[in-house]
This record gives structure tokens, sequence and C-alpha cells, in this order.
């Protein structure tokens, strides 16, 4: 059995691109759990495409073994965390698994939203704090202002901060020795009811779900009878093990203070939420640990296969990516423009795509989405409350009595120069200016509340191009509140397009109206008819633009020796034909149903 | 089984690559040759011809010599050719053959117009394009209008009494006046056909250079709209003067169409001589080397000289049908298309026609289906339409 005296249970924190994974990997190397020559360059990054975008998706853990300069063996659990305001939630669970907390901040960019976002996260949870400045080996590296920044804004001791570059594997060592000196060691109850928290579940096909816990008190071994607390799902422990790079090796029992994994034959995650309380079901303990809740999607949007004929392949691949994500949600929906297809539900945006890529990637399906919507709350005269995540469902405007939108509190932090255009901004974005802080001189950190709805579409892309890139962002769900919000039809030759309908705020649906029908324009082909494209309100028409009837498409000469030629020429066009929908007589290229992702380039 | 819709003859094509000078907007197989070459030429196609002697081929209905410009060479290499095809084709009645000629201004002389009609050409296809000189400059050509008014009169004076004459619009700079002054111009001398040709920036040409996509005088380039009002008005001036539209790009006297032409829309199979040339014969469609050296070192040996070739099932020849026969203004007849292919046109377009017309670009009329003039003008667009699904 492992002493606790000797476990170090920690995680890293950083704002995105701050060197997080690969401070991660130093680690892994450093310790010798890989020889250099196995590491693939961030190991922890498993998915192909969280290595290719640079951000982690699920959390990863690591065991490692350090022997220590007081020569003594410690054990570490490195639990890295997903970096993206999406997945807040995860980021918690996973901090609540741990001691300590290295916050990595980099030395040439300083602090930055998300650092101080995830700083106060683990704060929060009363974790012991490690700063480490990062990327020191960059020409522009300030580490000493970035340390001043960190003592005056977050109030943390720089004094003996490691100033490292994880990727030139400098100083890696002055890490190690914090994590033992600084991180205090779990301190459970070995004899008390087994009680472990749950930050992570994956599933496999062979073992079905592997739950990724933190073992608070008690063990827990081969045979004992697992109780989820919150959703009380039970199942007998089939293996339990602790986690090797990329590998999974078993063990005897967890016991307190040990972070590992249990599988059980559980078939679905949905069972096993990140977040809930595991317990012996014949020794249960007295209450679940704090700060479990069920994370429900922000974000909808429909998705549709490309090639109508592929749904239930869609299907099949929305099932299993479920299989690993309790947060994505989806359900059948028809459309009139689209066929069959799903409504799907995501933390976010940036989980939207993550999984409309993986869909792309790794089951190799066409997919159309639709734009994203937020879910709004519907006061029905009748005194009735719907919710509406499909702007399709929206009821008949007489029987609706008000509407409320989400609303979310932001923060942004910006360098002084572009405060005047990220204010200008929100306030398009109809935020609510809170407050400004400035941190040292040179930088502020906005605050403001938000319409979610006006930040799913593009506003990620706005700010950053309207501050040279310089703007970080953060926000979390504040609540509901009334809105005077409409609904948005587009018609196409006359017809509604029902896959193009949004939701908008009454103030904004003119100037979106406009753009969406000149953006269609832009996108529809010219047919052998005039079409005009409306954007309207009810019956009311608010903006219009005209694809001008085809012209001229002939081929002059057509003789012997351009039989062969002239019919590729006419395959060509009748292939264009089949990547695109068929709307009455219309037919609209699939990219033109996600063209409202992207009204406001310029 | 064979898919042939040949109720008469068979239509020879042969390919005279050689040119004073080629044209900057010209994307056909041409180049000027010394005299070896010529030689070899058309030695070479005679032995083409020879390969295909005594197979069990339809009786020759026309011929046409194309190219290049076939009026560059000297007059005996194209009587050459014709015995030999005299004898290879079995030919006895040459009265009723259309013979064409591929004429160019300032190739020809009045001795030549004369063996021209001795040897038994009886049509005469000449390219004048502009009768204007700065077009006739931009185009490359190496003639003037004077020079082109000799050669008719030439033509005339020899006996020819079948003459079409090319012209072109849409061209880098044209306005509709200038276009209509060429068409005028080209009707007071009453040629009996006449092909107006909308330009067509090639792959390859000078004119891509200069005209083609994101090229620097892309925008000398008509719109499609004065495009349109060009083709508009070759119909309505080219009618009111006698000539007729029969397809797309052209006009004839009445009983004056190309037969030979006609016959690549109705499917009639053909052969095609020479360097690059295009055959539909024998159920298959195929293609000739590009390739001088190889041609003329192995035009008798189909296995080297062909180099593409497609074979034209049930499936091939219900869609040309369509999308060659469409072009034509009189269509195609349904009465036609069931003799051919036995089964009613409705069974495999039905719901394409039904579209089709509900959109005005097509018209049926009892047996006949036909583009209207709007169908003509976006004709790639309709057509694409008849394309089938690959059968499984």
């Amino acid at each position: 059995m492992i002493e606790q005296s000797k476990i170090r249970n920690f995680c890293i924190v950083a704002h995105i691109d701050h060197g997080k994974s690969t401070l991660a990997d130093r680690i892994i190397e450093k310790t010798g759990t890989l020889t250099s020559r196995e590491m693939q360059a961030q190991v922890l990054d498993n998915m192909e495409l969280e290595r290719e975008r640079g951000i982690t998706i699920k959390a990863q853990t690591v065991r490692i073994v350090y022997k220590a300069k007081d020569g003594e063996e410690y054990i570490f659990n490195l639990i890295d965390t997903p970096g993206h305001v999406d997945f807040n939630y995860e980021v918690s669970r996973s901090l609540a698994a741990c001691e300590g907390a290295i916050l990595i901040v980099d030395a040439a960019q300083g602090i930055e939203a998300q650092t101080l976002a995830n700083c106060y996260l683990a704060l929060d949870h009363d974790l012991e704090i490690l700063p480490v400045i990062n990327k020191i080996d960059l020409p522009s590296a300030e580490p000493d202002r970035v340390k001043a920044e960190i003592e005056d804004v977050i109030g943390l001791d720089t004094e003996n901060a490691p100033l490292i570059s994880a990727k030139m594997g400098l100083n890696i060592e002055d890490v190690l020795e914090q994590i033992v000196q600084q991180i205090p060691a779990p301190s459970g109850e070995l004899n008390a009811p087994f009680k472990a928290l749950i930050f992570d579940s994956i599933y496999d096909a062979y073992k079905g779900v592997i739950v990724f816990c933190r073992v608070f008190d008690g063990r827990v071994k081969k045979g004992t009878r697992m109780r989820m607390i919150a959703t009380g799902a039970e199942a007998d422990v089939v293996e339990v093990g602790t986690f090797g790079a990329g590998q999974f090796i078993p063990c005897e029992e967890l016991t307190a203070g040990m972070v590992g994994y249990i599988t059980a034959s559980i078939k679905n995650v949905r069972d096993t939420r990140v977040g809930d309380t595991i317990t012996d079901a014949d020794n249960p303990c007295d209450e679940a640990l704090p700060g479990y809740k069920k994370v429900n999607p922000m974000v909808y949007c429909g998705m549709y296969p490309a090639d109508g004929s592929k749904y239930p392949d869609l299907r099949d691949a929305l099932e299993k990516l479920q299989l690993n994500d309790a947060s994505l949600q989806y359900e059948p929906e028809t459309s009139i423009a689209l066929g069959f297809g799903f409504r799907c539900g995501f933390l976010g945006l940036l989980h939207l795509e993550i999984i409309q890529e993986r869909l792309e990637r790794e089951y190799n399906l066409d997919i159309v989405t639709t734009a994203p919507s937020v879910i709004y709350k519907v006061y029905k005269t009748n005194g009735e409350v719907i919710e509406i995540t499909n702007p399709s469902n929206l009821p008949d405007p007489s029987e609706i009595d008000h509407m409320e939108e989400p609303i979310v509190s932001a923060e942004i932090m910006v360098t002084t120069e572009f405060v005047g255009p990220i204010m200008t901004l929100c306030q398009e974005r109809r935020g609510v200016y809170l407050g400004m802080e400035y941190i040292e001189t040179t930088r502020a950190l906005l605050k403001y509340d938000l319409p979610l709805n006006e930040i799913i579409y593009d506003f990620f892309d706005a700010l950053k191009s309207r501050s040279r890139g310089y703007a970080s962002f953060d926000y979390e769900l504040k609540g509901y509140e009334p809105s005077t919000l409409v609904k948005l039809d587009i018609l196409i030759n006359k017809e509604e397009v029902d896959a193009l309908s949004f939701i908008v705020h009454s103030e904004t649906a003119y100037e979106r109206g406009r753009k969406m029908c000149e953006k269609l324009k832009t996108e529809i082909p010219r047919h052998m008819f005039e079409i005009p494209i409306q954007a309207a309100i009810g019956s009311k028409v608010i903006a219009r633009e005209t694809v001008k009837a085809m012209r001229k498409d002939v081929l002059a000469k057509c003789y012997g020796g351009d039989i062969s030629r002239k019919k590729k020429l006419l395959e060509k066009q009748k292939e264009g034909k089949k990547r695109m929908r068929q709307v009455g007589n219309v037919e609209i290229p699939q990219q033109a149903f996600m063209s409202v992702l992207k009204l406001d380039e310029e | 089984m064979k898919m042939q819709n040949n109720p008469e003859g068979l239509g020879i094509y042969v390919h005279i690559p050689f040119c004073v000078r080629k044209c900057n907007y010209c994307d056909f197989l041409s180049f000027t040759a010394a005299k070896e070459t010529k030689e070899a030429y058309f030695d070479a196609l005679k032995r083409e011809m020879d390969s295909y002697c005594g197979a069990g081929h339809q009786k020759p209905r026309t011929i046409y010599f194309g190219g290049g410009t076939p009026s560059s060479v000297e007059p005996e290499y194209i009587e050459d050719i014709l015995c030999h095809m005299k004898k290879c084709f079995s030919i006895d009645i040459w009265k009723q053959l259309e013979v064409t000629l591929e004429v160019n201004p300032k190739t020809v002389d009045s001795k030549k117009w004369k063996q021209y009609k001795q040897m038994g050409i009886n049509r005469i296809s000449m390219g004048l394009q502009s009768t204007h000189e700065e077009e006739l400059k931009l185009l490359g050509r190496i003639h003037d209008y004077d020079d082109f008014l000799e050669s008719f009169y030439e033509a005339r004076e020899a006996g020819f009494d079948n003459i079409s004459v090319d012209v072109m619009a849409a061209l880098p700079g044209q306005s509709l006046e200038k276009y209509k002054e060429t068409l005028e111009r080209v009707v007071l001398l009453q040629p009996e056909h006449i092909s107006s040709y909308s330009l067509i920036v090639e792959e390859g040409t000078p004119f891509e250079k200069l005209y083609g996509e994101g090229a620097p005088k892309e925008h000398m380039l008509p719109d499609e709209e004065l495009d349109r009002k060009m083709y508009q008005l070759t119909q309505k001036l080219l009618k009111d003067h006698g000539y007729h539209r029969y397809e797309i790009s052209n006009y004839a006297k009445p009983g004056r169409e190309s037969k030979h032409n006609s016959s690549y829309w109705e499917r009639i199979p053909y052969i095609g001589l020479g360097l690059g040339a295009s055959s539909f014969f024998d159920g298959k469609r195929y293609q000739n080397t590009s390739d001088m050296k190889q041609y003329l070192k192995h035009s008798q040996d189909r296995n080297i000289r062909v180099v593409e070739e497609e074979v034209i099932g049930r499936k091939e020849a219900m869609e040309e049908f369509m999308f060659l026969g469409l072009r034509k203004t009189k269509g195609v007849l349904k009465s036609d298309f069931k003799h051919f292919f036995g089964t009613e046109m409705e069974n495999i377009y039905g719901t394409v026609l039904k579209s089709l017309s509900a959109q005005q670009v097509l018209i049926e009329e009892e047996d006949v289906v036909r583009l209207s003039e709007y169908g003509l003008d976006v004709s790639n667009m309709v057509l694409s339409h008849f394309l089938l699904e690959e059968e499984r």
C-alpha cells in the first residue's frame, strides 16, 4: 500500500497556449515514465484533433514516480484539465480531485483572462497554488514583470516561482521539487467508508465505461459493489488501476488519496456523471462530495447528413460519441430543407465544432449544420412556459406573452489601446457594461453582461480581429432575462427555408436580415430564373436581394471532336448540383446554411 | 445490343493540321510545317484510311476537310485523298455526297478554286470572322476583309453554289454596332450558310493570357448581357434575310443546312481521319493521337493510333440522343427515341422533361421536344439534366 504522505495530486492550470501540455510532457519525460524516444509530442493530448488544435478537450491523467532530492520516491498524479471555457465544469471537478495546482503564466504575455478564471477556480477549491513562469527562452520574455503582476493581481508569493522553458526543458527540476515541498499530501481516512470523486469517464468497447476517480476515503477493489450517489447506478467493480502514460495499469486496490480508474461493466457514461460521488453500496459514506451538478448544453444546432441516405450512419456516430461525452445531447428532428437529422446540444461553440469535426474525420460523414441557437424561454399567454432550441418551433407571436434569453457574465482582458474597439464590439452585441479594472497600467479587465446568443456566432473571432489577437475572454452563465426577441425567417423564391430561420433581438433584426440576404446572394448560384431572397419577421419583409437569372451558359461549338469534352462539361455541372439542397425549384449549396455564422466578415 | 441510330450513311472527317500561322484564339491542332512533313502526313492519312477498307460500314454520305487550314496545302494533296477515298470506301456516285472544304482567305487563287471544283468539292466553309480590320488583327488572322471578298467572288466564279461563312461574336472590345456591321456586310453577299460563334477563350491560347480568368484584359470581353444581345441580333437579322437558325450557332437558307455537321447532332456514325481526329464508329467514340511523330509512324495501327476510347452503350446513347439532338432548334422526336431505344422518352426522362418545361427552357409539342430560345442560351445547364445515373 502507498503511504498518503508520498502522494501528490495536482493539476496544471493556464491560459490557452501558455504551455500547459508541454510542461506536462516535460514532467513525464523528466521522471522517466517514458523515454524521450517514446514521447510523442504532447502525450496527454490523445486525440488527433487535440494535438492539431493545441487544446485539451478531455481531462487526461498520468501517474508518475519521482525520486526527489530527499532520496524518497513520490507518486505524482497529474490531472491535465480541458483548457476552454466550454468545459469549465469539467475543469472544476478535476481541480476538486487535487490538493494543488501549478499555475503557468507566459513570461511574455503575462496574466490573461483564463489565467485569472482558472486561478480563482483553483482558489475556490482551496488548492495550494504554485506559480510557474514559462517561456523564459522567448526574446520578449519579462519574467520579473510577470512575477510582479502575479503578486499584484492574484496576490501569490512568487519569490520561489520556477522560471522555466517547458519547450526547451529548462528548470523542470525546480517544478518537480516544489511539487514535493509545496503541495500538501492527501489526508483521507483509510478506514472510513469508500468515497471517491468522478472527474472523468470514458467508454471503451471492451471494458465498458472506465471511471476516472480520486479516492478520498476508504478503499475499493475488485468485487466491491459500487454506487454512484447522484445517478443511483450500481455495479460490481471488475478492475481497478492507475494511469501509465497512455495506458491503464491494473492494481490490487485503490486507497484513500489515490487517483485511479475503475471498470464495472457499465454501459453508458450517463451513469457515471462527472462530479458524482462513488461509494460502497454495502457500506455507504454519510454524504456525497460537494459540487456535483448535471451540466446542460447551452448551444444547440441542427446537424444533417449532407447525403440524406447517411442518416443512420449519423445516428450511429452520435450514439458512439455520446458514450464518451455525457454533455452531448441529440434528438431526431426533420427539416423541410434538410430532411432528416438531429437537434444537438453542446456546452458551447467549441464543443459544437469539435463534435462536427470528429463526425467528419472519425466517422467520415459530411455534415450540414444549421445556425446555432441558445435555449430561449417562451412565456405563453396561456401561462405555459416552454423552452425553445430550434427557431422553427417558436409559437405564433400571438401566443407569446414574452420571452427570455440566457445572459452570461463575461470578462475580457485586453491591452488598454484596444479597450475602445472592444467596448464598441460589446455594445454592438447588446452588452451591459459592468466595470473595468486595470491590471498594471497597460492592461484592463472589462466586465460585461452579454446575451449568449450574441457570442455564439462569431464573437470570439471579432474579439481577436479587433484587438489584433490580444484580447482574451472568459464567461459563465448568469441566468435568464426578458428580451424582445423575434424570429427572422428567410424566404428563397418565396418559400420559407426552415433551416435558415433564427431568433434575434428585435433591434438587430433588420441588420442581420440584410446581411443574411446579402450573404445568401453570393452563395446561391444563378438559376434559369430570377430568385428573390427575403428576410421576414412574420409576414413583414424587412430585407430583399435578388439572384439574377443566368443569361448565358452555352457551348457555341459542338462538332465531332467536341462531343466527349461536352459530356465531361455536363457531368461536372451535374456533379455540382449533387452537393446542393433542393428547396422548391431552387438549389442551395450546403455551405449556405452555415453562412449565418459568418455575417460579420468584411 | 448495339444502339446505333444511323438511318443513312456515314460521315468522313479529314483533319488537315496545317496553317499559314496560328490564330490567337485557336486551340485546334494546327501548325505550320515543311513540305516533307506534309507529304508524310498525307501518306499516313491514306494508310489510316486503308485500315478501314473492307470494314462493314455504311456508304459515306458526307466528307469534310477541316483544320487547320485545308486550303493552305497544295490542292493535289486533297485530290489524292479524295481519289483514295473513292476506292477505299467504294464511292461511285459523287454527286449525292456533300463534300466540304474549309478555306481561309489569302490561301487560295482562281486556279485552286478550279481544281477544287474539278475534284468534286461542292461545299465551301470560309473563315471570315469579322469584316473589321482591327478585329481581324486582334484575332491574328492573315487576311483582311478585301482578301475575303476576293476569295468569295472567285469561289462563286468557279461555280461554288454552296458556301458557308463563319463570323465571330463577343470579341474583346466589340460593340453591338460593329458586330451588326459584319453581319450586314455578310448577308449582302448572300452565302447559303452562316455560322456565328461567341468567342470561347480556350486554355493554352494567347487569348487566354490576355482575356482568360483573372487576366489583365478580361474586362474587355463583352458581358453576358451584350453577348446575348449579339445572339438575338444574329437571329433577327439573319431571319430577315432568309436564314433560319437550325442549331445554336448555325444558320442556313432553306435546305442548305450542313449535312455533315448535322450528322454529329443526329448521332450518325463518322470516321475521323488524321491527327487528333475523333470518330464515332462501331458503337465507340474514340480519338486519334495528337502526337505527330507517332501518327506518322503508326497511323495504320489502330491500337497505337487511338488514344482515347469510350464504348457507347444504351445509357450513353440515350444521353447523347438528348444532349446532342437538343442543340438543333427543331429538337428531337419522342417517336425517334422510342424507335431507337424501345421505350418511351417519358419512361427515362419524364421528371426531367416536366421540370424543364415548367421552367420554360424546354418545349414539348406532341411528338417534338425542343429547347426554348432561352433554353438554348443556357443549354449547358439544361442539357446536364439529361445525364443519367450510373446503372448498377
